[in-house]
């Protein structure tokens, strides 16, 4: 067809916009309106084609209702059943709230960039996450506990709101004992609370950690993650060793509805996992 | 070929009543025609059959923010500019189905639409549009994932090219290097002449099309009076939009208090995007029977000029007009350069004409660079 000059396959390509049908396997709940919901797709040839990397998200759903994107938050090693930690917070994760064990849901995935897992190896990694930003980082712990000495020294630097918002506290113990330093803080403490107050990138404070040979992972509210690249730095931190991910409004996550383009990128497609050299011009400018 | 038609890449002498078999033979090929027609006061896109669905005699008048049709003594078939629609709403639709979903021993099934959509035939595609037609495959069918819906409409489009008659004080087609002169992207491209169209083949798919066509091989007079018609046209597009400092212009200014400025005037109506034969924007709808067991997800035209286009849980990321002009300007003519290779503005003029206070693209682009901070 003349006007279909540019050199490019249009014939009966899949549709990237199809769900495939899974269903819930176990609900896990993990902190105040925030469950682990475990999905496995139906047809066994979907389980058995779908990988995934650390960092990288689904789109979850529930017909009649609408889509959200949610990141994996299981070990990238078992891809049969793939976890979603779900904050209920609108519509969409709201009415996924509703949801029992043995109902159904449609996903598609997955989307997006991933944790530079690989270039890691042999360094240092300084995990940091605010709240709802731990989930996309477990991948990245889980993988690292199944080949702890392929690593430098690990720490997690996580903070939530209250203690009672921390997530997977059960697993800090574990993951203490594969030689990950988990420091955690709260924002608000209650009488129960024995360990640190204050806002996540001030854990930085505690900790020593040599510049060199150090990635930075941070997941977090958009404000959180300003502050920890700017610890980072100040602690000689190259920028193209500090990686973010990022969030914005999604229809389609696969770069045709145009809603989370940021500058020159689509979330879904460069992103959500950024090196921050590659987006410093842009983060943090208001409105954008 | 059979002799009775002419080779692709010859230049043809059609007279113009003919054109009412070229039609007559799209049709009997299976084409939905769809082309310029007269209605509320505009020149549309819409289902044709005859040449006299065409705006004969009729021509527009367009400036920032105003559009008139008005009544010519010659009856021209093709002497207006592009109107207020664009090819995309045939090959990208504003409302589409996604997929319907229903609930089938226990578990959801995923239908997409199973019709095949109709076979256009584009009749009156303008050259600036030819090439707007281009930015949306590289969109939508040009990444790693590509949209199946749009590439069902797309594969099978016979595009009827018109090469501009006139030029609007809208148009910047030069600036953009799309026009007004259609040089790809055709299987017919026509050059109203006072009484023939001269029609360059560009496809066998075109020359077939001429079967049964009073057709003769173009004469040595009938191509000069085509150029220098052609020539003349280019020679009134008066608007210009300056590219080479693009995408850095935008990039760098981001910040720029002039942004504030152009707040004051847009009403952020979306108007421009959904006129733009270039912008894809989409949202989605779902909707189910009341027990809940069968749905279906529709794909609605989106801007990013309205409220929600950048909603998140507990925010809105865009929360004024100053950052939603923004986003739109820096993404059609910067960001779009980073996404697919080709700028999102073909200088067709269109959001000049339709945008209610007037705001030009161009002078905003000099306003910015007048003012930049260097
Ligand atoms: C790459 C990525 C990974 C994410 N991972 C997780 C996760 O692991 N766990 C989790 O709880 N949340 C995650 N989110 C956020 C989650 O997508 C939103 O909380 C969710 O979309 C809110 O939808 P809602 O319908 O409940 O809220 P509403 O406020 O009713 O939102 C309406 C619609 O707007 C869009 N929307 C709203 N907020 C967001 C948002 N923050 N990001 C993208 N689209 C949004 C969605 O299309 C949503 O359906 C992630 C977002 C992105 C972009
Ligand atoms: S931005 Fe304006 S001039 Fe450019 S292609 Fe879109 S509508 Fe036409
Ligand atoms: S620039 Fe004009 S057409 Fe576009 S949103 Fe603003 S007022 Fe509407």
């Amino acid at each position: 067809m003349s006007v279909a000059s540019p050199a490019m396959e249009i014939r009966n390509p899949a549709d990237p916009m199809l769900p495939r049908p899974a269903v819930i396997q176990a609900i896990r709940p993990e902190a105040a309106g925030i469950a682990t919901y475990s999905l496995a797709f139906v047809d066994p040839a979907d389980r058995d084609a779908y990988h995934f990397r650390p960092g990288q998200f689904n789109m979850l759903y529930l017909p009649g209702v609408g889509e959200v994107a949610i990141s994996l938050s299981s070990d990238p090693a078992e891809s049969q059943v793939l976890g979603h930690t779900v904050r209920y917070a609108g519509n969409v994760t709201r009415a996924i709230g509703r949801l029992k064990v043995g109902d159904m849901l449609g996903v598609r995935g997955p989307y997006g960039s991933h944790w530079p897992l690989e270039d890691a190896v042999g360094k240092n990694l300084i995990i940091v996450a605010g709240g709802i930003g731990l989930p996309p980082l477990r991948p990245v712990i889980l993988s690292i506990l199944s080949q702890r000495d392929a690593f430098g020294r690990v720490l997690l630097l996580y903070g939530a709101r209250t203690p009672a918002d921390l997530l997977y506290t059960r697993e800090f113990g574990r993951w203490r004992e594969a030689g990950i330093e988990v420091n955690i803080s709260v924002d608000v403490a209650d009488e129960s609370w024995r360990g640190k107050v204050g806002v996540v990138p001030q854990l930085f404070y505690f900790v020593r950690m040599e510049h060199q040979n150090t990635l930075v992972l941070t997941c977090g509210p958009e404000i959180m993650m300003r502050f920890v690249i700017y610890e980072a730095l100040a602690r000689r931190i190259p920028k193209n060793a500090i990686y973010i991910s990022m969030e914005r409004n999604m229809k389609c996550a696969v770069g045709f509805c145009g809603h989370c383009q940021y500058g020159p990128n689509f979330i879904c497609k460069q992103g959500p996992v950024f090196n921050y050299a590659a987006i410093e011009p842009f983060f943090g400018k208001e409105d954008f | 070929m059979p002799p009775n038609l002419p080779r692709v890449s010859a230049s043809v002498a059609l007279p113009k009543p003919a054109l009412q078999q070229v039609f007559d033979n799209l049709r009997a090929a299976g084409f939905t025609l769809v082309g310029p027609t007269v209605r509320d006061g505009t020149i549309v896109l819409d289902e044709i059959a005859r040449l006299d669905d065409l705006p004969v005699g009729w021509t527009d008048e367009q400036e920032p923010g105003r559009y008139r049709l008005k009544k010519t003594r010659e009856a021209q078939y093709f002497n207006y500019g592009v109107g207020p629609h664009a090819w995309k709403q045939f090959l990208h639709p504003s409302c589409l189905r996604l997929f319907s979903v229903e609930k089938s021993n226990g578990s959801w099934v995923f239908r997409p639409p199973e019709e095949p959509p109709p076979r256009y035939a584009f009749v009156g595609v303008r050259a600036c549009d030819v090439a707007a037609i281009g930015i949306l495959d590289r969109v939508l069918l040009g990444g790693e994932f590509r949209d199946p819906h749009y590439a069902r409409r797309r594969e099978n489009v016979f595009a009827l090219v018109v090469n501009c008659a006139r030029v609007n004080p809208t148009c910047f087609c030069t600036s953009m290097k799309t026009g007004p002169r259609a040089t790809t992207g055709f299987d017919l491209a026509l050059t109203e002449l006072p009484e023939i169209f001269l029609v360059a083949v560009g496809s066998d798919a075109g020359s077939e099309m001429l079967r049964d066509t009073p057709w003769e091989a173009a004469t040595a007079f009938d191509l000069g009076r085509a150029a220098r018609a052609m020539q003349d046209v280019e020679r009134q597009v008066e608007r210009q939009l300056k590219t080479d400092d693009l995408p850095r212009l935008l990039y760098d200014n981001l910040e720029h208090p002039h942004w504030d400025e152009v707040a004051t005037r847009c009403l952020s109506c979306a108007n421009c995007t959904l006129v733009c034969p270039t912008c894809f924007c989409t949202t989605v709808v779902d909707t189910s029977d009341l027990r809940g067991t069968k749905g279906e997800r529709i794909r609605l035209a989106d801007s990013c000029f309205n409220r929600d286009f950048s909603h998140v849980f507990g925010g809105n990321i865009r929360p004024n007009i100053r950052s939603r002009y923004r986003q739109w300007l820096s993404h059609k003519l910067a960001s779009w350069i980073d996404q697919f290779g080709t700028s999102g503005c073909v200088g067709c003029g269109r959001c000049i004409t339709w945008c209610p206070v007037g705001i030009e693209i161009t002078e905003e682009v000099n306003a910015l660079r007048g003012k930049a901070a260097k």
